[in-house]
């Protein structure tokens, strides 16, 4: 265990449930999801149940991350974006609170496998899809033929377009899959190095201070790359579903 | 090029002609519209106080943002590619044209996400005059 990066990914099931042949076994995957939307929802309503008009410190903390994602979904999608608040806040703080959760040690990173960031992936897009036909019908595929374009370029930009808005979840998947994944194995490399370093004695445990500092180093930086990349992939649905808005630029 | 006294490359002797050399201004003037038509495409430089460049440890994520939207859109070239020949069986074409569509639709979101095409706009907050809601 102690070397080897990959073991702290592997699903295990908790408790097996098989219904009609497939296998819909309660895994420590879904242990981690449901501790994250338990513990954002249960910090969301605690620390706001008191109602301060002066806010308590964990109060400002919720009613900061609020303002954060309702100033970057209006930046980016107008006050008509803001009916989509409740999913972009939601997928912001599972995203984060994932991601936090996945910091501490023996814990299982919810955000560091691909199908789970598909799906919040799909979901983004799916939303943007359905929302985008329902409210505008076929002038949603505007969005695909910028204006000013010659006639004869009209169908390789549609082409070049279309295939950008399909590499659109792709993107938004295996970017914040690919970081938390290849965060943990870094730090899980570099801190088996100080265990293997110190087993060779004093020289050993003399030179294991120099991974330990980077394991330190990076350990920060993991938590600035959690919060970071909960804030780009918000960041990117609010741009996402501001073409589902405004399709026609 | 900018000066006329000095001798050019169409042999033409002299300044004498007053107008310049008609071609060279020609370019030039299309130059600069060109330019301008460039510039106009591009968002407004705002200054930004979290610059994601120019930042150490945030400047990581800019660059696995960047890199992730071309793989992606190479990706699905590809993917797409794949599926049309071997549904329509003109191996390797789709895969090639698409491949190359693809690779266009990588440098597209690159420049798009770093900010180099004027394309996503930033939404006045009182709405922008669709009344469609």
């Amino acid at each position: 265990m102690a070397n080897d990066p990959i073991h702290q990914f592997q699903i295990s099931k908790l408790v097996p449930i098989e219904i009609g042949g497939l296998d819909f076994s309660f895994t420590n995957s879904s242990l981690f999801m449901l501790a994250t939307a338990v513990g954002a929802g249960a910090f969301l309503y605690l620390t706001t149940s008191s109602r301060g008009l002066i806010p308590t410190r964990m109060q400002s903390v919720s009613e900061m991350s609020y303002e954060f994602v309702a100033n970057m979904l209006r930046d980016a999608a107008g006050t008509q974006g803001m009916k989509f608040f409740p999913l972009v806040f939601s997928l912001f703080m599972f995203v984060l609170v994932a991601n936090l959760f996945g910091m501490f040690p023996y814990f299982f990173t919810v955000t560091s496998h691909l199908i789970v960031t598909f799906a919040l992936a799909m979901l983004v897009i799916g939303t943007v899809v359905v929302y985008g036909f329902w409210k505008h019908g076929f002038g949603f595929l505007k969005l695909f033929v910028p204006h000013g374009v010659p006639g004869v370029l009209v169908p390789l930009v549609v082409l070049i377009e279309v295939i950008s808005f399909l590499s659109r979840p792709i993107s938004l998947s295996v970017r914040l899959f690919a970081n938390m994944l290849a965060g943990h194995i870094t730090l899980k490399v570099f801190a088996g190095f100080v265990t293997s370093l110190s087993a060779f004695g004093a020289v050993g445990v003399a030179g294991a201070i120099l991974p330990l500092a980077m394991t330190v180093a990076l350990t920060g930086l993991e938590f600035l790359v959690s919060f970071l990349q909960a804030y780009v992939f918000a960041v990117l649905t609010c741009m996402y579903l501001n073409d589902a808005i405004h399709p026609g630029h | 090029m900018a000066r006329d006294t000095g001798p050019d490359e169409t042999g033409s002797s002299g300044p004498g002609d007053q107008g310049g050399n008609p071609r060279g201004d020609d370019l030039e003037k299309r130059r600069r519209a060109l330019e301008a038509a460039i510039a106009s495409k591009r968002p407004e430089p705002v200054p930004d106080e979290r610059d994601p460049k120019t930042s150490g440890l945030s400047g990581i994520g800019y660059a696995l943002r960047l890199s992730s939207e071309f793989i992606a859109g190479i990706v699905v070239g590809v993917a797409i590619g794949w599926f049309v020949d071997r549904f329509a069986g003109t191996s390797p074409w789709g895969l090639i044209v698409f491949l190359l569509l693809g690779f266009g639709a990588g440098v597209l979101n690159v420049l798009r996400s770093a900010g180099l095409i004027a394309e996503h706009k930033i939404r006045k907050p009182d709405g922008d005059g669709s009344t469609t809601e």
